[in-house]
């Protein structure tokens, strides 16, 4: 640990901080002294005491509401809020993709987006990721003096810092950018009960062979406690709704375990998932290209196999 | 209205294997257009499609090695007016703010025959899939920036998308100028056909170098670079890999993995 200050960017739906946000707390401790970032409405008292027992030195707030969704001003107050920080660490999401690009115009920084870790090597920021449908691993070295890295949910395992730290609330503002574009209307989407796909440590997906009857993944997601997801074919056919797309084009996931049910594979969706700590699929084709990468797979049918793995997943917890 | 796409050459993602005459089809090519990018090529031309024939153009604009070229033929193909290759050996190892340096001058030097409208991009390209690059071109333009559209509509001036974020569904309004990028919902990409592939022969392709459109080959390329990649390895295969048939207690044996595994 070096006195290196490391920014991490709060990620949080409304007042429930997101996991993914302590995992890069975690990280920001192995690399020097953490300080949090919290923009949009006011933290709550709980979600202060949660980044100071993951460390945060201190925790800094942008109150500026509902214009934090707007990327250009989050990264301009950013850039404020950040000044002092040779390293900005956020979740990766699409949203995080256009607050780093537009914050590394403003500083000068350079950017990684996708990370699964971050080192300091010889006062150097280094990264390192999987590219190409996490067939390849990548290491990069940040040549700037600051840097900005993205990082991929489910690559740290969270801990709390041995004491909680100091964590003074502080408030900051920058100055708000002219915005060109007007947000005319937003239709919240109603979330699943439980975690957010991108950020589940389980995910359960099913595609085509579930013939767009989801009881059965959606029974095997409870049991595991994880959380649901789609191929691209079963959003195609309207059989759920678009946020549970697992795809390059859709939610890239790295869960610990991804169960894959019914689904052929295809590099597409491969691209979204491979890179998941443990990968089982059922499929009823035994050709489909999903077993090619499936640490364990079942050539089967869904009513058969997800039924009987449910109940026996059911007997050990009761047991 | 003048409209720019920008399209990426990438590799293949997968090879499209065929047979004529019984015998494998091979090319030369293991590059091709990013599949994305189909979706801003087909944005565009139906823009232009719905304006009376001569109120539109599209140019579509790669940056790139000479193979690159292939991206802007297949723009062709699907019909856009114009094409633009920046080819210049100053650009190899940029980064995505490099890139966006060179796109934004090649813009601005196709503005010297008229102001363009629009800029127009993929959601991400289907290689490194950062989805850095729209963002980045939108800001050296200094333009509004509308990402992620799963549907575009333009009217008096104003760009309008639709966009899904994984918490709501929204509608956001622009004036032009504008950058928008396109998901893979916004539109079906069309196939080229007989009659635009023959005529894409016959359209002549631009190449320019960074001295034509003013760009220090200093600020791009791989010295300008913010990141170095200092070493890539494919990862290894998965090991110890177990597949089973299914011969009445699959879902058994399929709950004892996880289990034995500690993930249940």
């Amino acid at each position: 640990m070096t006195d290196t200050m490391v920014t991490v960017l709060v990620e949080h739906r409304g007042n429930e901080i997101a996991q993914p946000t302590l995992e890069a707390l975690t990280l920001a401790r192995s690399i020097g002294r953490p300080i949090a970032v919290w923009m949009g409405e006011e933290p709550p008292a709980g979600a202060v005491t949660a980044l100071r027992e993951y460390g945060a030195e201190e925790v800094r707030v942008v109150a500026i509401g509902d214009r934090a969704r707007h990327s250009g001003t989050a990264a301009a107050v950013l850039a404020a809020a950040t000044a002092d920080s040779a390293i900005v660490l956020m979740v990766s999401t699409f949203f995080t993709k256009e607050v780093a690009t537009r914050l590394a115009i403003a500083t000068g920084a350079g950017v990684v987006v996708d990370a699964a870790g971050a080192a300091l090597v010889d006062g150097r920021v280094e990264t390192t990721q999987t590219v190409f449908a996490a067939t390849w691993n990548v290491r990069t070295r940040v040549n700037a003096d600051r840097a900005i890295v993205t990082l991929r949910p489910n690559t740290t395992q969270a801990a709390p810092a041995d004491r909680p730290a100091a964590g003074e609330v502080i408030s900051v503002m920058g100055m708000l950018p002219e915005v060109r574009e007007t947000v005319v209307s937003v239709t919240p989407v109603e979330r699943d009960a439980g975690v957010p796909l991108s950020e589940a440590a389980v995910v359960v997906a099913g595609g085509r062979g579930t013939r767009g009857d989801y009881t059965l993944v959606r029974e095997l997601a409870d049991v595991l406690g994880g959380a649901v997801g789609a191929s691209r074919d079963a959003i195609d056919e309207g059989w759920i709704s678009h946020e549970h797309m697992v795809g390059q084009t859709g939610v890239t996931v790295t869960p610990v375990l991804y169960v894959a049910c019914g689904i052929s594979g295809a590099v597409h969706h491969r691209g979204g998932m491979q890179a998941s700590g443990t990968i089982v699929a059922v499929n009823i084709d035994p050709d489909a290209p999903i077993f090619e990468i499936a640490d364990f797979g079942v050539v089967g049918d869904l009513g058969d196999v997800l039924p009987q793995a449910i109940e026996a997943l059911k007997a050990r917890r009761q047991g | 209205m003048r409209i720019v796409v920008t399209v990426k050459f990438v590799p293949d993602l997968q090879s499209h294997r065929s047979f004529t005459d019984g015998t494998v089809t091979r090319t030369a090519d293991d590059g091709t257009m990013n599949e994305l990018d189909e979706n801003a090529v087909e944005a565009a031309l139906q823009l232009k499609e719905a304006l009376p024939e001569g109120e539109a153009e599209v140019y579509a604009v790669t940056v790139g090695g000479p193979d690159a070229v292939a991206a802007v033929r297949k723009a062709l193909q699907l019909g856009v007016d114009h094409a633009v290759h920046v080819c210049d050996e100053s650009i190899a190892g940029s980064d995505v703010f490099g890139t966006a340096r060179v796109l934004a001058a090649a813009v601005r030097e196709i503005e010297k025959d008229g102001p363009v409208d629009l800029v127009i991009t993929g959601m991400a390209a289907l290689d490194a899939l950062t989805s850095m690059l729209p963002t980045a071109l939108a800001a050296e333009l200094d333009v509004a920036q509308l990402t992620l559209a799963s549907s575009l509509a333009v009217a008096n001036g104003v760009a309008t998308i639709e966009r899904h974020m994984p918490d709501a569904h929204e509608t956001v309004t622009a004036p032009l100028p504008a950058l928008v990028s396109v998901t893979d919902e916004a539109n079906t990409p069309r196939y080229p056909n007989f009659k635009l592939i023959m005529a894409a022969r016959t359209k002549p392709v631009a190449t320019w170098s960074l001295t034509d459109i003013g760009v220090d080959p200093a600020q791009v390329g791989a010295m300008a670079s913010r990141t170095t990649v200092l070493d890539a390895s494919t990862q290894p295969p998965r090991e110890n890999r177990v597949k089973i048939n299914d011969t009445g207690d699959g879902g058994v044996q399929l709950a004892r993995f996880l289990i034995e595994r500690g993930l249940a």
